[in-house]
This record gives structure tokens, sequence and C-alpha cells, in this order.
């Protein structure tokens, strides 16, 4: 292996951890501005983990080696995540190593190590928070699948790469299968993250809450590691989501200048593409849990019907 | 992939958008977005004739597209709003099936039509050959959606969504049928409506309400 490649995937790894609570930064500043609500600094999230950092970690009395432990194992899956996602280029080593389908496995992994943690302590409102997560896992990860399948049909291969380099090379075209399943995944990223139409990232101790819920007996270095493994989730699907809707402008070779122009270009995607959740989070409300399922069936009908579509009309 | 020419792109897109509102029908509740959606597919068929009388250069879709888009898109859905005012129902009860499993159904629905179409497709020589499927899949939801609704009304939006569905199958395997044949279908789908207006109030008038459980039992066994 080139030692280039290896050094642009530590690149693109070291971005990932640095860009991802400012986009989650970015996102909450959006999110103030079209609120009319003073904006809070984009640094934010970094001035919490740093604080986070820097406390005692306290534990509770019963929770086992399995609590102590998720906190790592979820960060380690996003941080191997982010290094499978394609978002800066796509001849890298680590990036080529795995496909999308592996991806979903890995982010299903996280969630799973996320649910058992909260509920180990045995509280009631980890358990309520981890059944949430696991019911909204469960009907978003088809949808995800289904998503994935749409855009390896029309590639004729199910790794991420390989997917964003020949959608870049392909000529703008109007494709009604891609349309539906960006939707579909809009769904799913907004499920996923824990954001507005399922569950509300800015409130605590809410009897609709399902992320906040699951992280309640966290502290100091555990919640940190958390936290910026949920920035990170967010970050990675965004990724997912320029990698398979707008890949124009990735780097497909290993020069410098293609590199440097690929960064550029995430952060103005990133910066528009957060100007998008924020949008969406303050035009829609809140639905209640019973109607999340609902919400995502919608999502898993959009994808299944972008398949579908894309067999029938082969675009 | 060989990109496609833009109006093909286009239509394929129409045509797309088309089995999206046959999904959105089949899920909604409220007769008043009901009979929008309707309107909403009839523009969309509006768009799609206009096209496809561009690319073909063939007058009568014209003139068929004018009638859908003075029928289906302003009259039809006028009528009915009307008539819902008039009658007072603005939301069916909970259909037969829930949502969800109606859903799936519909999706089982698609995959059919496209196995059916297909021999279809093989032996039509238009450009739009590939939506001949995606007609008779928007056509058998419509059908579905009557099935599944108990209120007339909502029944009767499902007719015309069937409707609407046959005629975008026509002009997607022949470019259109015959001129005399879609004026007749026009005028019947016209006068169905006007008849059928009259029986909301009869049914309504008998048992006072639009729901059409009443019409099985019969007179013998009240």
């Amino acid at each position: 292996m080139n030692p280039f490649d290896w050094l642009v995937q530590l690149l693109g790894i070291a971005l990932a951890l640095i860009a991802a609570p400012v986009f989650l930064g970015w996102v909450n500043k959006c999110r103030a501005w079209l609120q009319n609500r003073s904006a809070p600094s984009v640094w934010l999230p970094y001035r919490g983990i740093r604080k986070l950092f820097h406390k005692e970690a306290v534990i509770a009395e019963n929770a086992s080696r399995l609590f102590r432990l998720a906190p790592y194992v979820v960060f380690g899956a996003m941080v191997t995540a982010a290094a499978i996602i394609p978002s800066i280029a796509t001849r890298l080593p680590i990036t080529q190593a795995a496909d999308a389908i592996a991806l979903v496995g890995l982010l299903a992994t996280a969630r799973v190590f996320l649910s058992l943690a909260a509920m180990d302590v045995g509280t009631a409102f980890g358990t309520l928070g981890a059944r949430r997560e696991m019911m909204i896992g469960f009907l978003a990860e088809p949808a995800l699948l289904v998503v994935i399948f749409v855009v390896s049909l029309a590639c004729a291969t199910t790794a991420l790469p390989m997917i964003a380099e020949r959608l870049s090379a392909q000529a703008l075209s109007l494709t009604p299968s891609l349309a539906f399943t960006a939707v579909a995944f809009t769904m799913v990223l907004l499920a996923e993250n824990a954001r507005i139409p399922v569950d509300n990232p800015a409130t605590h101790l809410e009897l609709t809450m399902i992320h906040e819920a699951l992280l309640l007996e966290y502290s100091a270095r555990h919640l940190a590691l958390m936290e910026w493994a949920a920035a990170l989730k967010l970050f990675n699907y965004a990724c997912i989501g320029f990698a398979v809707f707008i890949p124009w402008g990735i780097s497909t070779g290993n020069s410098a200048t293609s590199l440097a122009e690929s960064v550029a270009l995430l952060g103005v995607k990133l910066l528009v593409a957060g100007f998008g959740l924020a949008f969406i989070e303050t035009v829609s409300a809140k639905l209640r849990v019973f109607r999340a399922p609902e919400f995502l069936a919608t999502a898993f009908l959009f994808a299944v019907l972008g398949l579908l579509v894309r067999l029938l009309l082969g675009s | 992939m060989t990109a496609l020419p833009w109006d093909l792109q286009l239509l394929n897109t129409l045509a797309a958008l088309l089995l999206l509102l046959s999904f959105a029908m089949l899920s909604q509740r409220r007769i008043v977005s009901l009979v929008n959606l309707l309107a909403l597919q009839g523009a969309l068929l509006v768009v799609a004739t206009l096209l496809l009388a561009w690319r073909t250069g063939d007058r009568h879709l014209y003139v068929s597209a004018t009638l859908t888009l003075g029928l289906k898109v302003f009259f039809l859905p006028w009528l009915l709003h009307r008539l819902i005012r008039r009658l007072g129902v603005y939301w069916d009860t909970e259909p037969l099936l829930n949502i969800t499993a109606t859903m799936l159904v519909g999706v089982l629905i698609v995959i059919f039509s496209f196995g059916l179409a297909q021999p279809i497709s093989a032996l039509a020589s238009t450009a739009t050959r590939n939506s001949i499927g995606i007609a008779v899949a928007v056509i058998l939801i419509a059908f579905l959606t009557m099935i599944t609704r108990r209120k007339a009304m909502s029944q009767v939006v499902g007719f015309l969504s069937m409707e609407n569905g046959l005629f975008f199958g026509a002009m997607s395997a022949t470019y259109g049928m015959p001129m005399i044949v879609e004026l007749g279908v026009a005028l019947d789908v016209l006068v169905a409506m006007l008849v059928l207006g009259v029986f909301f109030f009869q049914i309504r008038e008998q048992f006072d309400s639009l729901d059409l459980k009443n019409l099985e039992s019969l007179k013998e066994d009240q």
C-alpha cells in the first residue's frame, strides 16, 4: 500500500473527528437562527466535550463491565465507520476494505451496545430509551438497506467508494429512483440521529425522548465519548448521503490538489446540509412515539418505491 | 449507463410521481386531501400528455391534454369538493385493512403489475413502453383504494384515479386512444360523476350515512 494513501486515510479520520462536533454546532446554530433565538457558538459541542473530559467519572454501583466498555465500543464503531465512508477520497485503504452492508452492520453494533449499556444499570429511563431505540432501529435499518440496494443496483456494486465514483462520473440526469431514495434516506437520517420528527435532541428528562434517555447514567469521559460518537454518527450519515446522492467533486485519484478541492467541497456540502437539516427540524413538529413507526414505514415505502421504479423504468 | 434524452427522463419521473401519488391516496384518510391528490394526479397527467404531444407532434394529444385539464384538474375536483361540503363528510372511517398492511399489499401489486406488463412492454414500440407497468400498477392500486374504503365518496375518488391510470396506460402503450374513444370515456366519466352525485344524496337520505356497509343488507332482513 502506498504510504501517501494511508496518510490521506488518517487525515480523513482526523477530519471526521474534528469536523463532527463543529457540524453539530452548525446545525444547532442554524436552528437557533431559524427560530429567532440568539445562536450558540459553533464550538459549543467542543467545549462540552472538553469540560466532560476534565470531570471525575461517577458510575452506578451495580453497573457491570459492559457499562464501562460500551462508550469505547460505540466510539470505536463510529470512528471505523468514518474510515469506511468515502468522505474526501475514494481510493483509500480502509475505505475500500468494507462495503455498505458491513457499514450498516457496524452502525447496528453501536446501537446494540448503546442499548445494552442503557439497560445495564436497570433504571426505568434507560430501559425505556433502549426499547425505543431498538424499535426505531429495527424499522430504520431495512429502509437504509433498501436505499443502499437501489444505488447498488444502479452501480452494480455494494462498495460505497465505487458507487461514489460511478455516480460522480455519470452525466447529470433526472433519476426518479434516486430522488425517492434520497427522500427515504433523509427520513432515516432524521430518525437514526434523534432529530426532530422522531426525537428532540434539545430536551432532557422528557417522556418523549429517546437518545438522551440512553445516556442518562453516563458522566464525564464516558459521556464525552458518547456525545462525540453521536456527533460522529450524524457526520457519518451526512457523508453517506453525499457519497450516494451528491458525489460530485470527491477525489478519485491521489493528487494533493484534487484532495484539497474535495475537502473544500465537503465543507460546502456540510454547510448546506446542516442548514437543510435545521430547516426540516424547524418546520416539522415532533411526532408522538407511536407515530414514529408510521414515519419510518413511509421512509421504507419511499425506498421500496425507488427500488421498484428502478427495476420498472431502469432509471 | 447511457443517458436518456431529457424529455424521456421527465416522462419517467412523471410516471414515478404518479405511482407515488397512488400510494399517497392509498394512505390518505381525509377525503378533502384525497380529492386534492386526485386533482394533482390529473395535473401530472396533463403535463405528461403535453410532453408526449410535443415529442411525437401528435395533434390530438393536445386536445386530450386540454380535456384532461378541464375535466380532471378543475371540474371534477370542484364538483367533489362541493359534494363534500354539502354532504358534510370529511373523514373516511378506519379503512378495512390498516394502513401499513394496505401499503404492503400495494407494493406487492406493483411487483405483480410489473410482471404482468413486461410482455406487453416487450411488444410495444413506443418510447414510453416502460411506463405501462406503472400504469397497470396505478389502476390496480386505485382498485385497492376502492376495496379498502367504506365511504361512497372515497370509492368514487378511487374510481376516478383508476380512470387516470387507464388513460396513462393508453398513452404509454400507443400514444393515446383514438379521439372518439377518449371523448366517449370523458363523457362517461362526467355523466357517471353527475349521477353518482345524485346517488350520494339518495343513499344518505335512505340510511343517514354514506357508509356502503348499509347497502349490503337486504331490505327484508332489517
